[in-house]
């Protein structure tokens, strides 16, 4: 019996480390802001949204299979409440009745078990209630599989069953054990055996199939004794007491993994509440094999800022199909940092089967996950300099890039001189590229942005950050190749200029807002 | 006819066991290498003692280097591995016979031990016969064991206990307890009751769970309730034990002197490959140093300090090789540079390959000719004397001075930083000129570290060696020590190259 809400054949593995690269990546992308709006102030539900947010898909198959369950949660939002409701009681239920086995007693062990089992027993008496109420309504895979496996699973004679064992396991009659001899002559593979053997008493009874038997009694103030026949009892009902615990154990992670993977869908259900409310347009990408590279999009925002913002934020369209490398170049605060972002995050979203903040997204799923190598603006170490600390984090990456990753870089190898570093970036980038790696860089060093442009002008998408018609504070990112031209006096203008009497009305620092409605890639 | 030994050649004088370490031990690092190598077979009682002794030898170091030569063959090497695994496990089970208050029990741990030593002695012998090694103590062990394998004596004892197994093997009893009563019987195939339950609970199963079985000890103790019930199981068997006792009696006297022998000597060669073998997969090299007694034209390429290299490659950091040779009449090396640069590694690289070659072991390196010395000496800067300024002093140049005395021109003698803290630097350069006089007089090999500059030249038998740094980078270390002075990339790329991110490099990484 399986949840399977996540995978259509095996559980999510909520015990997985997240991938090695989280916490850049949760930093760079924002990653809290999105994870806040699917929990709320529940920490549970935060872990939750981390993990499967974190655990990209590597088929298309698989993103489709968990939108089709997304989409009746959306349809049908309270049976995805009364299921979850019912999980957390029994989970609750562990932490009164179960929590404490102590497993240096099997008969304490077992007792305990046979407890939790019977608690058990109602709480799935529940669910299948449920099962036969709601079945006719869902319309995933997922959701019909789920509620015919209560309904199989649990007839009632299953439920009688499981009563006469919970009954027997209380051994009023002794106990009954078989063993051989181990190396050194002890006994050893100590078996509970079933004790209906009524007929052979009554033939011994009758004088027929004599058994030849030996005994002895311990006597009643040998301590000792008393103790080694306990232990002996110990080691024999150590297998069915082990046997009940990990019943009780496998119920118990049925109902948590039901509470777990029912979780995410909480959460994007609750993410979805809010950016409706803010008027962000949302839908279900069409996910693509990772090879070859396939990115398009319309409307995309930045879903972080949209859930930061109290104004609306305009979208971008791209269209990177079969294009692995995108290179943005442009003007300071020319919505650069924000785009990669948007980027990072619908591929992330559609990686583990969310919607994703845009009218309408085409993106191949990344098996081989998403990184980040963003500037830092501190220096961590005395011994290290800024270009040591930015290649250590890059040799860092390279262990862990497969094909099939993708790689955001943020202003990268700008710590030294930009002759240098562009030399470090193009070697870099076209050893990313030649191993199935896709590549989005954003870097204002001209140099760079040229270098890529002679080299890759067919595989690369370049998009430049420009200032919109009216100047000031607007920008889009069309596409072109890059230009000389510094941006410096535009950024002299947009934070109000020092040498002018006018103050300031520049936005904090990472809450760029896109306010030109931005146009088709030049044509 | 002599017990074979894999250790010592027919003929030569066998060494006595040495009572402590040498002097130079903790000065080289080596007293971890040997902690090292026994903590890889604690029980092994010769290994600290044939560690311990350089032999100034040829024939017995080529002797233990065949070994090792015929051991770089990886299936010999696994024989010979279960084949010692197996022994040890023997002689631990016969030493612990005296232990127990039970005699089926006792029977049962002899039976055991008898076992383990059949098979291993009946592999050992398939493996060896028509075998191409090339090795005299191999060979002369193989020349041994093959014919007791076959001999009547040996069948006898494997037949025995094969049978005994096997009876005692297939007997099946219960136990019912109730209350205070406990009653054996023989089994009657009544169902597995635990196998029910989970076969009831079968379709909540989630993975992997706890595991909530106790587990219990087993070994030489048995409780009164366990020793009645075998007791009862022995009247329930009668003839399985009876059987069992005629066995402990006909075969007292296993296991064989000379397999004995062979299984002590062979835990020495065992444990030392096992404590390299890290390092070799790590792509450190080992090689069989040529050896001589009397030429002295010393080299080494790719070679490194064993101790620290442990510690490092146990970190996953990675591990400088260095490169040595003396040519002609050179004679010393003078060893300068920056701090932490080296020089002290250098140094003990240079006396622990001298020691293990005298071993007959392996030693760290590409390829090796090193020279059998007659004593080796150490003076190294004692971090725990208490005693400062002329005290300290005075105890350095007492030290210095014995050696001196002690040493003949088949010595070696590896100095670091003699007189750095205990004087001045116009002392220091005085002493050690003198110090360097006296050694180049003697005609003996050595390794002087020091931060005197400008002694080199005082003959020409003196090599100058520094450790180098990136040039670009000072703060730098390359932990290599050379001849010349080092050259270097730009900076940026450098530093690139450093962190494997070159497009060379990353494409290669990229694509493992």
């Amino acid at each position: 019996m399986k949840v399977h809400l996540l995978h259509e054949s095996r559980d999510f593995d909520f015990t997985a480390d997240p991938p090695a690269q989280h916490e850049d990546l949760t930093q760079d992308l924002d990653l809290p802001t999105l994870l806040r709006a699917m929990a709320g102030d529940d920490n549970y539900l935060l872990d939750v949204a981390r993990r499967v947010v974190l655990a990209g898909l590597a088929d298309p198959a698989e993103v489709l299979y968990r939108q089709a369950v997304l989409a009746d949660c959306m349809a049908q939002p309270d049976i995805v409440r009364d299921i979850y409701a019912i999980a957390v009681a029994m989970v609750q239920d562990k932490t009164s009745r179960w929590w404490h086995v102590s497993s240096k007693n099997p008969a304490w062990t077992l007792s305990s078990a046979v407890q939790y089992l019977e608690v058990a027993l109602s709480r799935l008496k529940e669910l299948r209630g449920i099962a036969d109420e709601r079945s006719g309504r869902v319309e995933s895979a997922g959701f019909r599989a789920f509620f015919r496996s209560l309904q199989t699973e649990l007839d009632d004679e299953y439920f009688q069953v499981v009563r006469r064992h919970l009954r027997q396991l209380q051994f009023r009659e002794g106990v009954l054990i078989s063993a051989r001899l181990d190396r050194d002559n002890s006994s050893i593979d100590l078996v509970l055996r079933a004790q209906n053997d009524e007929r052979q008493g009554l033939l011994q009874h009758l004088g027929l199939g004599k058994r030849e038997a030996y005994s002895f009694t311990v006597p009643t103030r040998d301590d000792a004794g008393w103790q080694g026949l306990e232990n002996l009892k110990s080691r024999a009902i150590n297998r069915v007491a082990n046997a009940a615990a990990q019943s009780a154990d496998h119920i118990l992670s049925y109902f948590a993994m039901l509470r777990a993977e029912l979780g995410f869908y909480l959460g994007c259900l609750r993410l979805r509440e809010q950016l409706i409310g803010k008027g962000v347009s949302i839908a279900f990408p069409a996910p693509a094999p990772w090879r070859p590279a396939r990115f398009a999009a319309t409307g995309l925002r930045e879903v972080c800022l949209a859930l930061r913002s109290d104004e609306p934020v305009v979208g971008n369209d791209a269209d990177a199909n079969e294009r692995p490398l995108v290179i943005v170049t442009g003007a300071n605060s020319g919505g650069k940092s924000t785009f990669l972002r948007s980027v990072g995050l619908a591929r992330l979203m559609l990686g583990c089967g969310m919607f994703v903040a845009a009218e309408r997204l085409e993106a191949s799923v990344l098996p081989g996950g998403v990184f980040t190598h963003f500037a830092r603006e501190e220096d961590r170490s005395m011994t290290s300099g800024r270009l040591d600390e930015e290649l250590t984090r890059m040799s860092t990456l390279a262990d862990r890039l497969r094909p099939g990753s993708l790689v955001l870089f943020n202003e990268s190898f700008a710590s030294t001189n930009e002759l240098e570093g562009s030399e470090i970036a193009r070697q870099v980038v076209r050893a990313l590229l030649e191993a199935d790696i896709q590549v989005a860089f954003v870097t204002h060093q001209f140099d760079l942005a040229d270098g890529f442009h002679k080299s890759h002008a067919d595989s690369a998408l370049f998009l430049r950050a420009e200032p919109g018609l009216g100047g000031q504070r607007t920008y889009r990112l069309v596409e072109g190749p890059p230009l000389a031209t510094s941006f410096g006096e535009d950024l002299y203008y947009r934070i109000g200029g020092w040498l002018d009497e006018t103050p300031s009305e520049a936005p904090p620092p990472g809450r760029e807002v896109l306010r030109s409605p931005v146009g088709r890639p030049d044509s | 006819m002599r017990s074979v030994s894999i250790l010592w050649p027919e003929g030569r004088p066998v060494s006595q066991p040495i009572p402590q370490a040498p002097a130079y031990f903790g000065d080289l690092n080596l007293d971890q290498v040997v902690a090292g190598v026994a903590s890889k077979d604690p029980g092994a009682e010769l290994l600290g003692s044939v560690l311990c002794d350089h032999v100034r030898d040829v024939d017995t170091v080529r002797y233990r280097q065949e070994v090792f030569r015929d051991l770089g063959d990886g299936e010999l090497l696994t024989h010979l591995y279960q084949f010692a695994q197996a022994m040890t496990q023997v002689e631990s089970h016969l030493a612990q016979l005296a232990k127990m208050s039970f005699p089926y029990q006792r029977a049962a741990w002899f039976l055991d031990a008898s076992t383990l030593y059949c098979d291993a002695v009946r592999a050992l012998a398939a493996n060896l016969d028509g075998a191409s090694h090339t090795s005299r103590a191999l060979a002369a062990f193989r020349a041994f064991v093959v014919p007791y394998a076959s001999s009547r004596t040996f069948l006898t004892l494997v037949a025995d206990t094969d049978a005994r197994r096997a009876s005692l093997a297939k007997i099946r009893y219960c136990v019912r307890i109730r209350g205070g009563r406990v009653e054996v019987t023989r089994y009657e195939g009544q169902a597995d009751y635990s196998e029910e339950v989970l076969k009831t609970f079968e379709r909540f199963k989630q993975g992997s769970t706890n595991d909530y079985r106790l587990l219990y000890r087993t070994g030489p103790g048995m409780d009164h309730i366990g020793g009645q019930i075998l007791e009862l199981v022995g009247r329930l068997f009668d003839d399985e034990f009876t059987a069992l006792d005629h066995f402990c009696e006909a075969h007292a006297a296993f296991p064989d002197e000379t397999v004995r022998r062979f299984h002590a000597e062979l835990r020495f060669y065992l444990a030392y490959l096992a404590y390299v073998e890290p390092l070799r997969s790590a792509g450190l090299r080992f090689c069989l140093p040529a050896v001589s007694a009397t030429s002295k034209e010393i080299a080494a390429t790719e070679t490194f300090d064993l101790a620290l290299a442990h510690k490092l490659v146990s970190e996953r950091k990675p591990v400088v090789t260095n490169d040595f040779h003396l040519a002609g009449a050179e004679r010393t090396f003078l060893v300068s540079g920056p701090n932490q640069g080296g020089k002290t590694t250098f140094a003990r690289t240079f006396g622990q390959l001298h020691h293990l070659a005298g071993v007959g072991c392996p030693v760290p390196g590409r390829q090796a000719s090193l020279f059998l010395f007659n004593r080796l000496f150490t003076h190294f800067e004692r971090e725990e004397d208490l005693a400062t300024g002329t005290g300290k002093l005075e105890s350095d140049l007492v030290r210095m001075r014995d050696i001196l005395t002690a040493a003949t021109s088949d010595s070696v003698i590896i100095m670091n930083e003699t007189f750095t803290s205990s004087t001045m630097l116009k002392d220091a350069r005085f002493l050690s000129r003198k110090v360097l006089e006296k050694v180049v007089q003697l005609d003996l090999v050595s390794v002087f570290v020091t931060f005197v500059d400008g002694l080199s030249d005082l003959s020409d038998s003196i090599v100058s060696m520094v450790s180098t740094i990136v040039p670009e980078n000072p703060s730098e270390r390359t932990f290599k020590v050379v001849r010349g002075p080092a050259g270097g990339l730009a900076y940026a790329l450098a530093v690139a190259e450093k962190h494997g991110l070159t497009y060379d490099r990353l494409r290669r990484r990229l694509t493992v």
